[in-house]
Protein backbone atom coordinates (compact mmCIF):
# COMPACT_ATOMS: atom_id res chain seq x y z
CA UNK A 1 0.00 0.00 0.00
CA UNK A 2 2.82 2.37 0.90
CA UNK A 3 4.27 2.02 -2.59
CA UNK A 4 1.27 3.40 -4.42
CA UNK A 5 -0.29 5.61 -1.81
CA UNK A 6 2.76 7.59 -0.75
CA UNK A 7 2.18 10.04 2.05
CA UNK A 8 2.39 13.11 -0.20
CA UNK A 9 -0.22 11.55 -2.53
CA UNK A 10 -2.56 10.96 0.37
CA UNK A 11 -1.83 14.47 1.56
CA UNK A 12 -2.91 15.95 -1.76
CA UNK A 13 -6.02 13.76 -1.68
CA UNK A 14 -6.97 14.74 1.84
CA UNK A 15 -6.00 18.38 1.42
CA UNK A 16 -6.43 19.20 -2.25
CA UNK A 17 -4.64 22.30 -3.51
CA UNK A 18 -6.33 24.72 -5.86
CA UNK A 19 -9.67 22.99 -5.84
CA UNK A 20 -12.46 24.89 -7.55
CA UNK A 21 -13.20 26.62 -10.82
CA UNK A 22 -12.24 29.90 -12.43
CA UNK A 23 -14.65 32.19 -14.21
CA UNK A 24 -13.37 33.42 -17.54
CA UNK A 25 -10.41 31.05 -17.58
CA UNK A 26 -8.11 31.10 -20.61
CA UNK A 27 -7.90 27.33 -20.69
CA UNK A 28 -10.86 25.30 -19.50
CA UNK A 29 -11.44 21.66 -20.19
CA UNK A 30 -13.11 18.58 -18.73
CA UNK A 31 -12.69 14.89 -19.54
CA UNK A 32 -13.80 11.66 -18.01
CA UNK A 33 -12.10 8.34 -17.64
CA UNK A 34 -14.21 5.90 -19.62
CA UNK A 35 -13.08 3.01 -17.47
CA UNK A 36 -14.35 4.27 -14.15
CA UNK A 37 -16.33 7.44 -14.86
CA UNK A 38 -13.91 9.71 -13.02
CA UNK A 39 -14.21 13.32 -14.14
CA UNK A 40 -11.54 16.02 -13.99
CA UNK A 41 -11.91 19.65 -15.00
CA UNK A 42 -9.09 22.14 -15.17
CA UNK A 43 -9.38 25.92 -15.36
CA UNK A 44 -6.22 27.86 -16.11
CA UNK A 45 -5.71 31.63 -16.20
CA UNK A 46 -2.77 33.11 -18.08
CA UNK A 47 -0.98 36.38 -17.36
CA UNK A 48 1.75 37.65 -19.68
CA UNK A 49 1.68 34.29 -21.46
CA UNK A 50 2.28 32.31 -18.31
CA UNK A 51 -0.01 30.35 -15.99
CA UNK A 52 -0.99 32.62 -13.14
CA UNK A 53 -3.80 30.57 -11.61
CA UNK A 54 -4.99 27.01 -11.94
CA UNK A 55 -7.98 25.23 -10.40
CA UNK A 56 -9.19 21.67 -10.65
CA UNK A 57 -12.56 20.13 -9.93
CA UNK A 58 -14.20 16.78 -10.45
CA UNK A 59 -14.44 13.50 -8.69
CA UNK A 60 -12.34 10.42 -8.66
CA UNK A 61 -9.98 8.13 -6.87
CA UNK A 62 -6.99 9.06 -4.75
CA UNK A 63 -4.62 8.83 -7.70
CA UNK A 64 -6.57 10.98 -10.15
CA UNK A 65 -7.45 13.62 -7.57
CA UNK A 66 -3.92 13.84 -6.16
CA UNK A 67 -2.53 14.03 -9.67
CA UNK A 68 -4.89 16.90 -10.50
CA UNK A 69 -4.03 18.69 -7.29
CA UNK A 70 -0.29 18.39 -7.92
CA UNK A 71 -0.67 19.43 -11.54
CA UNK A 72 -2.26 22.73 -10.55
CA UNK A 73 0.90 23.50 -8.57
CA UNK A 74 3.28 22.08 -11.16
CA UNK A 75 2.06 24.24 -14.02
CA UNK A 76 2.19 27.62 -12.28
CA UNK A 77 4.44 30.02 -14.20
CA UNK A 78 4.67 27.81 -17.29
CA UNK A 79 4.01 29.02 -20.82
CA UNK A 80 1.46 27.32 -23.04
CA UNK A 81 4.32 25.79 -25.01
CA UNK A 82 5.73 24.39 -21.80
CA UNK A 83 2.31 22.98 -20.90
CA UNK A 84 2.14 21.28 -24.28
CA UNK A 85 5.57 19.80 -23.67
CA UNK A 86 4.47 18.00 -20.49
CA UNK A 87 4.74 14.21 -20.84
CA UNK A 88 3.38 11.21 -18.98
CA UNK A 89 6.77 10.78 -17.32
CA UNK A 90 6.47 14.25 -15.83
CA UNK A 91 3.29 13.18 -14.06
CA UNK A 92 4.88 9.98 -12.75
CA UNK A 93 7.86 12.01 -11.53
CA UNK A 94 5.48 14.45 -9.85
CA UNK A 95 3.62 11.59 -8.15
CA UNK A 96 6.82 9.75 -7.37
CA UNK A 97 5.39 6.48 -8.65
CA UNK A 98 4.97 4.58 -11.90
CA UNK A 99 1.52 3.08 -11.56
CA UNK A 100 0.24 -0.09 -13.24
CA UNK A 101 -1.25 0.42 -16.72
CA UNK A 102 -4.79 0.51 -15.31
CA UNK A 103 -3.98 3.04 -12.62
CA UNK A 104 -1.85 5.05 -15.03
CA UNK A 105 -5.11 6.05 -16.70
CA UNK A 106 -6.23 7.53 -13.39
CA UNK A 107 -2.90 9.29 -12.86
CA UNK A 108 -2.82 10.72 -16.38
CA UNK A 109 -6.41 11.91 -16.60
CA UNK A 110 -5.55 15.45 -15.40
CA UNK A 111 -2.69 15.69 -17.91
CA UNK A 112 -5.04 14.54 -20.68
CA UNK A 113 -7.43 17.31 -19.67
CA UNK A 114 -4.62 19.83 -19.84
CA UNK A 115 -3.44 18.51 -23.21
CA UNK A 116 -6.97 18.66 -24.60
CA UNK A 117 -7.38 22.17 -23.20
CA UNK A 118 -4.12 23.52 -24.65
CA UNK A 119 -4.93 22.00 -28.04
CA UNK A 120 -8.16 23.94 -28.08
CA UNK A 121 -6.43 27.17 -27.03
CA UNK B 1 -39.95 -32.64 -3.26
CA UNK B 2 -36.54 -31.20 -3.27
CA UNK B 3 -34.07 -32.09 -0.65
CA UNK B 4 -31.79 -29.35 0.39
CA UNK B 5 -28.34 -30.54 -0.36
CA UNK B 6 -25.46 -28.47 0.85
CA UNK B 7 -22.22 -28.22 -0.96
CA UNK B 8 -18.90 -28.15 0.77
CA UNK B 9 -16.92 -25.21 -0.58
CA UNK B 10 -13.72 -26.31 1.14
CA UNK B 11 -13.81 -29.67 -0.61
CA UNK B 12 -14.71 -28.04 -3.93
CA UNK B 13 -11.85 -25.56 -3.69
CA UNK B 14 -9.36 -28.39 -3.89
CA UNK B 15 -10.57 -29.05 -7.42
CA UNK B 16 -9.67 -25.54 -8.61
CA UNK B 17 -5.87 -25.35 -8.97
CA UNK B 18 -5.74 -21.58 -9.24
CA UNK B 19 -7.44 -21.07 -5.90
CA UNK B 20 -4.40 -22.56 -4.20
CA UNK B 21 -2.14 -19.69 -5.25
CA UNK B 22 -1.17 -16.74 -3.19
CA UNK B 23 -1.44 -13.11 -4.19
CA UNK B 24 1.04 -10.69 -2.63
CA UNK B 25 1.89 -13.31 -0.06
CA UNK B 26 -1.71 -13.82 1.04
CA UNK B 27 -4.10 -16.63 0.17
CA UNK B 28 -6.23 -15.58 -2.77
CA UNK B 29 -9.84 -14.67 -2.01
CA UNK B 30 -11.35 -14.58 -5.48
CA UNK B 31 -14.56 -12.55 -5.28
CA UNK B 32 -15.00 -11.44 -8.89
CA UNK B 33 -17.09 -14.33 -10.14
CA UNK B 34 -19.65 -12.17 -11.87
CA UNK B 35 -16.83 -11.18 -14.24
CA UNK B 36 -15.48 -14.66 -14.78
CA UNK B 37 -14.96 -17.85 -12.80
CA UNK B 38 -12.01 -20.10 -12.10
CA UNK B 39 -11.77 -23.51 -13.71
CA UNK B 40 -11.93 -26.92 -12.06
CA UNK B 41 -9.41 -29.57 -12.99
CA UNK B 42 -12.14 -31.50 -14.82
CA UNK B 43 -12.50 -28.66 -17.31
CA UNK B 44 -8.79 -28.03 -17.71
CA UNK B 45 -8.18 -31.73 -18.28
CA UNK B 46 -11.06 -32.00 -20.75
CA UNK B 47 -9.52 -29.25 -22.88
CA UNK B 48 -6.04 -30.67 -22.53
CA UNK B 49 -7.23 -34.20 -23.27
CA UNK B 50 -9.09 -33.02 -26.34
CA UNK B 51 -5.98 -31.32 -27.71
CA UNK B 52 -3.79 -34.28 -26.83
CA UNK B 53 -5.96 -36.97 -28.39
CA UNK B 54 -8.87 -35.84 -30.54
CA UNK B 55 -8.21 -32.40 -31.98
CA UNK B 56 -8.99 -31.60 -35.62
CA UNK B 57 -11.37 -29.27 -37.39
CA UNK B 58 -14.98 -30.33 -37.27
CA UNK B 59 -17.86 -31.09 -39.62
CA UNK B 60 -15.77 -31.43 -42.75
CA UNK B 61 -12.97 -33.92 -42.32
CA UNK B 62 -13.59 -37.42 -43.60
CA UNK B 63 -11.09 -38.95 -41.26
CA UNK B 64 -11.29 -40.47 -37.83
CA UNK B 65 -9.80 -37.55 -35.95
CA UNK B 66 -12.23 -35.02 -37.42
CA UNK B 67 -15.13 -37.34 -36.76
CA UNK B 68 -14.10 -37.71 -33.14
CA UNK B 69 -13.63 -33.97 -32.74
CA UNK B 70 -17.04 -33.34 -34.29
CA UNK B 71 -18.63 -35.87 -31.97
CA UNK B 72 -17.03 -34.21 -28.93
CA UNK B 73 -18.14 -30.75 -30.03
CA UNK B 74 -21.70 -31.86 -30.70
CA UNK B 75 -21.82 -33.84 -27.46
CA UNK B 76 -21.03 -30.60 -25.66
CA UNK B 77 -24.04 -29.04 -27.36
CA UNK B 78 -26.24 -31.85 -26.09
CA UNK B 79 -24.93 -31.36 -22.56
CA UNK B 80 -25.64 -27.65 -22.68
CA UNK B 81 -29.11 -28.25 -24.09
CA UNK B 82 -29.89 -30.66 -21.27
CA UNK B 83 -28.44 -28.27 -18.69
CA UNK B 84 -30.95 -25.52 -19.56
CA UNK B 85 -33.69 -28.03 -20.47
CA UNK B 86 -33.78 -26.99 -24.12
CA UNK B 87 -36.04 -29.53 -25.79
CA UNK B 88 -34.27 -29.29 -29.14
CA UNK B 89 -30.50 -29.38 -29.66
CA UNK B 90 -30.95 -27.21 -32.77
CA UNK B 91 -31.87 -24.33 -30.50
CA UNK B 92 -28.42 -24.21 -28.88
CA UNK B 93 -25.91 -22.04 -30.77
CA UNK B 94 -22.34 -21.64 -29.65
CA UNK B 95 -21.10 -18.06 -29.64
CA UNK B 96 -17.97 -16.36 -28.38
CA UNK B 97 -19.66 -14.74 -25.40
CA UNK B 98 -23.02 -13.40 -24.20
CA UNK B 99 -22.35 -10.12 -25.97
CA UNK B 100 -22.01 -11.90 -29.30
CA UNK B 101 -25.10 -13.99 -28.62
CA UNK B 102 -27.20 -10.88 -28.00
CA UNK B 103 -25.71 -9.13 -31.02
CA UNK B 104 -26.64 -12.15 -33.10
CA UNK B 105 -30.28 -11.64 -32.16
CA UNK B 106 -30.08 -7.86 -32.57
CA UNK B 107 -28.67 -8.16 -36.06
CA UNK B 108 -30.31 -11.29 -37.45
CA UNK B 109 -33.73 -11.03 -35.79
CA UNK B 110 -33.78 -7.33 -34.97
CA UNK B 111 -32.97 -5.99 -38.43
CA UNK B 112 -35.71 -8.14 -39.93
CA UNK B 113 -38.39 -7.48 -37.34
CA UNK B 114 -38.00 -4.07 -35.71
CA UNK B 115 -39.43 -1.15 -37.68
CA UNK B 116 -39.73 2.58 -37.22
CA UNK B 117 -41.92 3.56 -34.26
CA UNK B 118 -41.75 0.04 -32.80
CA UNK B 119 -40.76 -0.12 -29.15
CA UNK B 120 -37.93 -2.14 -27.63
CA UNK B 121 -38.09 -2.51 -23.87
CA UNK B 122 -35.01 -2.99 -21.74
CA UNK B 123 -34.50 -2.30 -18.04
CA UNK B 124 -32.41 0.18 -16.10
CA UNK B 125 -30.37 -2.68 -14.67
CA UNK B 126 -28.99 -4.05 -17.93
CA UNK B 127 -25.35 -4.83 -18.51
CA UNK B 128 -24.15 -2.80 -21.50
CA UNK B 129 -24.09 -6.02 -23.53
CA UNK B 130 -27.88 -6.22 -23.28
CA UNK B 131 -28.31 -2.51 -23.83
CA UNK B 132 -26.03 -1.27 -26.59
CA UNK B 133 -27.16 -3.80 -29.25
CA UNK B 134 -30.71 -2.52 -28.72
CA UNK B 135 -29.65 1.11 -28.53
CA UNK B 136 -27.91 0.76 -31.89
CA UNK B 137 -30.81 -1.17 -33.41
CA UNK B 138 -33.34 1.38 -32.18
CA UNK B 139 -31.32 4.23 -33.65
CA UNK B 140 -30.96 2.45 -36.99
CA UNK B 141 -34.58 1.42 -37.23
CA UNK B 142 -36.02 4.62 -35.81
CA UNK B 143 -37.53 2.56 -33.02
CA UNK B 144 -38.05 3.66 -29.44
CA UNK B 145 -35.91 2.27 -26.63
CA UNK B 146 -37.82 2.28 -23.35
CA UNK B 147 -36.61 1.40 -19.88
CA UNK B 148 -38.35 -0.50 -17.14
CA UNK B 149 -37.44 1.41 -14.01
CA UNK B 150 -35.65 0.02 -10.99
CA UNK B 151 -36.97 0.66 -7.49
CA UNK B 152 -34.81 2.06 -4.71
CA UNK B 153 -34.55 -1.46 -3.32
CA UNK B 154 -33.18 -2.76 -6.60
CA UNK B 155 -36.22 -4.54 -7.99
CA UNK B 156 -37.80 -4.04 -11.38
CA UNK B 157 -40.90 -1.89 -11.24
CA UNK B 158 -43.35 -4.22 -12.97
CA UNK B 159 -45.98 -1.49 -13.12
CA UNK B 160 -43.68 0.51 -15.35
CA UNK B 161 -43.27 -2.63 -17.48
CA UNK B 162 -47.03 -2.88 -17.85
CA UNK B 163 -47.26 0.76 -18.87
CA UNK B 164 -44.58 0.28 -21.52
CA UNK B 165 -46.16 -2.94 -22.79
CA UNK B 166 -49.29 -0.98 -23.70
CA UNK B 167 -47.46 0.42 -26.76
CA UNK B 168 -46.29 -1.18 -30.04
CA UNK B 169 -43.70 -3.45 -28.41
CA UNK B 170 -41.59 -5.79 -30.53
CA UNK B 171 -39.12 -7.01 -27.94
CA UNK B 172 -38.50 -7.13 -24.23
CA UNK B 173 -34.85 -7.75 -23.34
CA UNK B 174 -33.98 -8.07 -19.67
CA UNK B 175 -31.44 -9.57 -17.36
CA UNK B 176 -32.41 -12.62 -15.32
CA UNK B 177 -30.02 -11.72 -12.50
CA UNK B 178 -28.46 -8.26 -12.23
CA UNK B 179 -24.67 -8.25 -12.41
CA UNK B 180 -24.62 -5.31 -9.99
CA UNK B 181 -27.63 -5.56 -7.70
CA UNK B 182 -27.77 -9.34 -7.53
CA UNK B 183 -31.53 -9.15 -8.03
CA UNK B 184 -33.19 -12.29 -9.39
CA UNK B 185 -35.92 -10.93 -11.59
CA UNK B 186 -39.31 -12.68 -11.90
CA UNK B 187 -38.48 -13.91 -15.38
CA UNK B 188 -41.49 -16.15 -15.97
CA UNK B 189 -43.80 -13.34 -14.97
CA UNK B 190 -42.08 -10.84 -17.25
CA UNK B 191 -42.04 -13.27 -20.19
CA UNK B 192 -45.74 -14.01 -19.73
CA UNK B 193 -46.66 -10.32 -19.65
CA UNK B 194 -44.47 -9.56 -22.66
CA UNK B 195 -45.94 -12.43 -24.67
CA UNK B 196 -49.45 -11.33 -23.77
CA UNK B 197 -48.54 -7.96 -25.28
CA UNK B 198 -47.30 -9.65 -28.46
CA UNK B 199 -43.59 -9.03 -27.86
CA UNK B 200 -40.67 -11.37 -28.24
CA UNK B 201 -38.44 -11.85 -25.21
CA UNK B 202 -34.71 -12.16 -24.78
CA UNK B 203 -33.29 -13.09 -21.39
CA UNK B 204 -29.71 -12.19 -20.50
CA UNK B 205 -28.88 -15.20 -18.37
CA UNK B 206 -25.17 -14.51 -17.97
CA UNK B 207 -25.61 -14.20 -14.20
CA UNK B 208 -28.32 -16.84 -13.78
CA UNK B 209 -27.43 -20.00 -15.69
CA UNK B 210 -24.10 -20.30 -13.86
CA UNK B 211 -25.74 -19.91 -10.46
CA UNK B 212 -29.20 -21.48 -10.35
CA UNK B 213 -31.31 -24.04 -12.18
CA UNK B 214 -32.70 -22.52 -15.38
CA UNK B 215 -35.31 -24.16 -17.58
CA UNK B 216 -35.84 -22.36 -20.88
CA UNK B 217 -39.06 -24.26 -21.48
CA UNK B 218 -40.52 -23.18 -18.15
CA UNK B 219 -39.34 -19.60 -18.66
CA UNK B 220 -40.98 -19.74 -22.10
CA UNK B 221 -38.56 -17.10 -23.41
CA UNK B 222 -37.77 -16.72 -27.11
CA UNK B 223 -34.03 -16.16 -26.70
CA UNK B 224 -31.65 -16.68 -23.79
CA UNK B 225 -27.92 -15.98 -23.69
CA UNK B 226 -25.19 -16.97 -21.27
CA UNK B 227 -21.41 -17.24 -21.00
CA UNK B 228 -19.44 -20.44 -20.57
CA UNK B 229 -16.54 -18.75 -18.82
CA UNK B 230 -18.83 -17.52 -16.03
CA UNK B 231 -19.75 -21.12 -15.23
CA UNK B 232 -16.36 -22.80 -14.90
CA UNK B 233 -15.92 -23.20 -18.65
CA UNK B 234 -13.20 -21.77 -20.89
CA UNK B 235 -13.47 -18.35 -22.50
CA UNK B 236 -14.74 -18.24 -26.07
CA UNK B 237 -17.52 -20.82 -25.80
CA UNK B 238 -20.86 -19.31 -24.85
CA UNK B 239 -24.45 -19.96 -25.76
CA UNK B 240 -27.46 -18.51 -27.45
CA UNK B 241 -30.67 -20.44 -26.97
CA UNK B 242 -33.44 -19.56 -29.40
CA UNK B 243 -36.80 -21.00 -30.30
CA UNK B 244 -36.09 -23.18 -33.34
CA UNK B 245 -38.99 -21.74 -35.34
CA UNK B 246 -37.62 -18.21 -34.83
CA UNK B 247 -34.08 -19.24 -35.63
CA UNK B 248 -35.31 -20.93 -38.80
CA UNK B 249 -36.85 -17.69 -40.03
CA UNK B 250 -33.82 -15.58 -39.22
CA UNK B 251 -31.10 -14.82 -41.76
CA UNK B 252 -27.56 -15.70 -40.71
CA UNK B 253 -25.63 -13.24 -38.55
CA UNK B 254 -22.15 -13.97 -39.88
CA UNK B 255 -21.56 -15.62 -43.23
CA UNK B 256 -18.62 -17.61 -44.48
CA UNK B 257 -17.17 -21.02 -43.88
CA UNK B 258 -19.07 -23.87 -42.38
CA UNK B 259 -22.57 -22.43 -42.36
CA UNK B 260 -23.64 -23.09 -45.94
CA UNK B 261 -25.37 -25.84 -47.81
CA UNK B 262 -24.40 -24.74 -51.28
CA UNK B 263 -22.59 -21.70 -52.64
CA UNK B 264 -22.89 -20.37 -56.16
CA UNK B 265 -21.34 -17.34 -57.80
CA UNK B 266 -24.24 -15.08 -56.92
CA UNK B 267 -25.94 -16.72 -54.01
CA UNK B 268 -25.85 -19.38 -51.34
CA UNK B 269 -28.20 -21.46 -49.25
CA UNK B 270 -27.70 -21.83 -45.55
CA UNK B 271 -26.96 -24.86 -43.49
CA UNK B 272 -29.46 -26.27 -41.02
CA UNK B 273 -29.73 -25.13 -37.43
CA UNK B 274 -27.72 -24.65 -35.36
CA UNK B 275 -24.79 -24.49 -37.79
CA UNK B 276 -26.39 -21.70 -39.82
CA UNK B 277 -25.34 -19.41 -36.99
CA UNK B 278 -21.86 -20.83 -36.44
CA UNK B 279 -19.84 -19.35 -39.30
CA UNK B 280 -16.14 -20.10 -39.41
CA UNK B 281 -14.19 -22.52 -37.25
CA UNK B 282 -15.74 -22.27 -33.79
CA UNK B 283 -14.01 -22.53 -30.42
CA UNK B 284 -13.98 -26.32 -30.57
CA UNK B 285 -11.87 -27.27 -27.57
CA UNK B 286 -13.51 -24.52 -25.53
CA UNK B 287 -16.95 -25.93 -26.32
CA UNK B 288 -15.73 -29.34 -25.21
CA UNK B 289 -14.50 -27.66 -22.02
CA UNK B 290 -17.91 -26.07 -21.53
CA UNK B 291 -19.44 -29.53 -21.82
CA UNK B 292 -17.13 -30.66 -19.02
CA UNK B 293 -18.12 -27.60 -16.97
CA UNK B 294 -21.77 -28.48 -17.37
CA UNK B 295 -21.04 -32.03 -16.21
CA UNK B 296 -19.17 -30.63 -13.24
CA UNK B 297 -21.90 -28.22 -12.19
CA UNK B 298 -24.57 -30.86 -12.68
CA UNK B 299 -22.68 -33.19 -10.39
CA UNK B 300 -22.47 -30.50 -7.70
CA UNK B 301 -26.12 -29.63 -8.25
CA UNK B 302 -27.35 -26.21 -9.27
CA UNK B 303 -29.80 -25.98 -6.39
CA UNK B 304 -26.92 -26.51 -4.00
CA UNK B 305 -24.90 -23.83 -5.80
CA UNK B 306 -27.77 -21.35 -5.53
CA UNK B 307 -28.42 -22.17 -1.88
CA UNK B 308 -24.74 -21.75 -1.06
CA UNK B 309 -24.50 -18.39 -2.80
CA UNK B 310 -27.65 -17.15 -1.10
CA UNK B 311 -26.26 -18.08 2.27
CA UNK B 312 -23.00 -16.32 1.49
CA UNK B 313 -24.87 -13.25 0.24
CA UNK B 314 -27.03 -13.11 3.35
CA UNK B 315 -23.96 -13.50 5.53
CA UNK B 316 -22.04 -10.84 3.62
CA UNK B 317 -24.97 -8.42 3.84
CA UNK B 318 -25.10 -8.88 7.59
CA UNK B 319 -21.37 -8.47 8.02
CA UNK B 320 -21.19 -5.42 5.75
CA UNK B 321 -24.05 -3.83 7.68
CA UNK B 322 -21.73 -3.84 10.71
CA UNK B 323 -19.22 -1.57 8.98
CA UNK B 324 -19.98 2.17 9.25
CA UNK B 325 -19.72 3.97 5.93
CA UNK B 326 -20.49 0.93 3.78
CA UNK B 327 -23.59 1.25 1.62
CA UNK B 328 -24.88 -1.75 -0.30
CA UNK B 329 -27.14 -1.22 -3.30
CA UNK B 330 -29.64 -3.86 -4.31
CA UNK B 331 -32.27 -5.83 -2.43
CA UNK B 332 -31.49 -5.36 1.26
CA UNK B 333 -31.62 -8.99 2.33
CA UNK B 334 -33.21 -12.28 1.55
CA UNK B 335 -36.98 -12.18 2.01
CA UNK B 336 -38.52 -13.13 5.35
CA UNK B 337 -37.85 -16.65 6.37
CA UNK B 338 -40.28 -19.39 5.48
CA UNK B 339 -39.80 -22.91 6.78
CA UNK B 340 -38.71 -25.55 4.33
CA UNK B 341 -41.77 -27.62 3.63
CA UNK B 342 -39.73 -30.78 3.31
CA UNK B 343 -37.80 -30.38 6.51
CA UNK B 344 -39.28 -30.84 9.93
CA UNK B 345 -36.85 -28.61 11.67
CA UNK B 346 -35.13 -25.57 10.30
CA UNK B 347 -31.42 -26.24 10.12
CA UNK B 348 -29.37 -23.83 12.14
CA UNK B 349 -26.24 -22.22 10.90
CA UNK B 350 -23.38 -21.60 13.25
CA UNK B 351 -23.90 -18.29 15.05
CA UNK B 352 -22.28 -15.23 13.58
CA UNK B 353 -19.64 -13.17 15.24
CA UNK B 354 -22.35 -10.63 15.89
CA UNK B 355 -24.28 -13.22 17.86
CA UNK B 356 -27.24 -13.22 15.53
CA UNK B 357 -28.36 -16.27 13.63
CA UNK B 358 -28.80 -15.46 9.96
CA UNK B 359 -32.10 -16.16 8.38
CA UNK B 360 -32.03 -19.07 6.04
CA UNK B 361 -33.21 -18.52 2.52
CA UNK B 362 -36.75 -19.73 2.00
CA UNK B 363 -38.14 -21.78 -0.83
CA UNK B 364 -39.79 -19.96 -3.65
CA UNK B 365 -43.49 -20.63 -3.53
CA UNK B 366 -46.06 -20.73 -6.27
CA UNK B 367 -46.27 -22.94 -9.28
CA UNK B 368 -43.14 -25.02 -9.53
CA UNK B 369 -44.60 -27.71 -11.73
CA UNK B 370 -42.03 -27.25 -14.46
CA UNK B 371 -39.23 -25.41 -12.78
CA UNK B 372 -37.12 -27.34 -10.35
CA UNK B 373 -38.07 -25.86 -6.99
CA UNK B 374 -35.61 -23.16 -6.13
CA UNK B 375 -34.13 -22.63 -2.76
CA UNK B 376 -33.88 -19.04 -1.86
CA UNK B 377 -35.19 -15.59 -2.42
CA UNK B 378 -34.51 -12.98 -5.02
CA UNK B 379 -30.96 -12.04 -4.08
CA UNK B 380 -28.03 -13.78 -5.72
CA UNK B 381 -24.40 -13.74 -4.71
CA UNK B 382 -23.55 -10.35 -6.19
CA UNK B 383 -23.04 -7.47 -3.78
CA UNK B 384 -22.20 -3.98 -4.99
CA UNK B 385 -21.38 -1.38 -2.41
CA UNK B 386 -19.92 2.04 -1.92
CA UNK B 387 -17.63 2.99 0.94
CA UNK B 388 -17.96 6.59 2.07
CA UNK B 389 -15.06 8.82 1.05
CA UNK B 390 -13.17 5.97 -0.60
CA UNK B 391 -13.24 5.54 -4.35
CA UNK B 392 -13.92 1.97 -5.41
CA UNK B 393 -10.65 1.86 -7.37
CA UNK B 394 -8.66 2.70 -4.29
CA UNK B 395 -10.61 0.13 -2.31
CA UNK B 396 -10.04 -2.62 -4.89
CA UNK B 397 -6.36 -1.84 -5.16
CA UNK B 398 -5.87 -1.81 -1.41
CA UNK B 399 -7.80 -5.07 -0.99
CA UNK B 400 -5.58 -6.65 -3.63
CA UNK B 401 -2.70 -6.14 -1.24
CA UNK B 402 -4.62 -8.43 1.12
CA UNK B 403 -5.04 -11.03 -1.62
CA UNK B 404 -8.71 -10.15 -2.07
CA UNK B 405 -9.91 -9.79 -5.67
CA UNK B 406 -13.01 -7.67 -6.10
CA UNK B 407 -14.24 -5.57 -8.97
CA UNK B 408 -14.40 -1.77 -8.96
CA UNK B 409 -16.06 0.57 -11.41
CA UNK B 410 -19.39 0.70 -13.13
CA UNK B 411 -19.44 -3.03 -14.01
CA UNK B 412 -20.65 -2.25 -17.54
CA UNK B 413 -23.87 -0.82 -16.11
CA UNK B 414 -23.51 2.95 -16.25
CA UNK B 415 -27.24 3.76 -16.57
CA UNK B 416 -27.88 1.71 -13.44
CA UNK B 417 -25.19 3.53 -11.49
CA UNK B 418 -26.62 6.83 -12.70
CA UNK B 419 -30.01 5.63 -11.45
CA UNK B 420 -28.52 5.30 -7.98
CA UNK B 421 -26.53 8.52 -8.27
CA UNK B 422 -23.20 6.69 -8.15
CA UNK B 423 -20.17 6.89 -10.42
CA UNK B 424 -18.81 3.55 -9.42
CA UNK B 425 -19.14 0.83 -6.85
CA UNK B 426 -17.05 -1.99 -5.49
CA UNK B 427 -18.48 -5.43 -6.15
CA UNK B 428 -17.94 -8.77 -4.48
CA UNK B 429 -19.50 -11.74 -6.29
CA UNK B 430 -19.51 -15.31 -5.10
CA UNK B 431 -19.43 -18.78 -6.55
CA UNK B 432 -19.59 -22.33 -5.31
CA UNK B 433 -16.01 -22.28 -4.02
CA UNK B 434 -16.27 -19.16 -1.86
CA UNK B 435 -16.41 -19.41 1.91
CA UNK B 436 -17.63 -17.42 4.89
CA UNK B 437 -14.02 -16.98 5.87
CA UNK B 438 -13.46 -15.09 2.63
CA UNK B 439 -16.42 -12.87 3.44
CA UNK B 440 -14.80 -12.21 6.84
CA UNK B 441 -11.54 -11.31 5.13
CA UNK B 442 -13.40 -8.92 2.83
CA UNK B 443 -15.03 -7.16 5.76
CA UNK B 444 -11.78 -6.96 7.69
CA UNK B 445 -10.03 -5.72 4.56
CA UNK B 446 -12.55 -2.92 4.11
CA UNK B 447 -12.06 -1.84 7.72
CA UNK B 448 -8.32 -1.86 7.25
CA UNK B 449 -8.59 0.28 4.13
CA UNK B 450 -10.87 2.71 5.93
CA UNK B 451 -8.29 3.08 8.68
CA UNK B 452 -5.57 3.60 6.14
CA UNK B 453 -7.28 6.22 4.01
CA UNK B 454 -9.47 7.95 6.51
CA UNK B 455 -7.27 7.59 9.53
CA UNK B 456 -8.83 5.60 12.31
Amino acid sequence: MENLYREHILDHYRHPRNQGTLDGADISCELDNAVCGDVVRLDVRLKDGRVSQARFSGRGCVISMASASMLTEEILGKTVEELKALRDEDVFRMLGITPSPTRARCALLPLRVLQEGTTLT
Amino acid sequence: MTTRTRLDPIALRAEFPLLARKVRGKPLAYLDNAATTQKPRAVIEAVEGFYCTRYANIHRGLYTLSEEATAAYEAARDKVAAFVHAPDRRSVIFTRNTTEAINLVAYAWGRANVRASDRIIVTEMEHHSNLLPWQVLAREAGAELAYVSVTDEGHLDLESLDRLLAGPVRLVAFTHVSNVLGTLNPAREIVARAHAAGARVLVDAAQSVPHLPVDVGALDCDFLAFSGHKMCGPTGASVLYGRPELLEEMPPFLTGGGMIRRVGRTGASWDDLPWKFEAGTPAIAEAVGLGAAVDYLSAVGMEAVWAHEQELAAYALERLAEVPGVHVIGPPAVPPHLPFPDEGDTPRLPPLAGGDTPRLPPLVGGDTSRLPPLVGGDRGGVIAFAVESIHSHDLAQALDLEGIAIRAGHHCAQPLHARFGLEATARASFYLYNTRQEVDRLVEGIQKVQNWFLGG
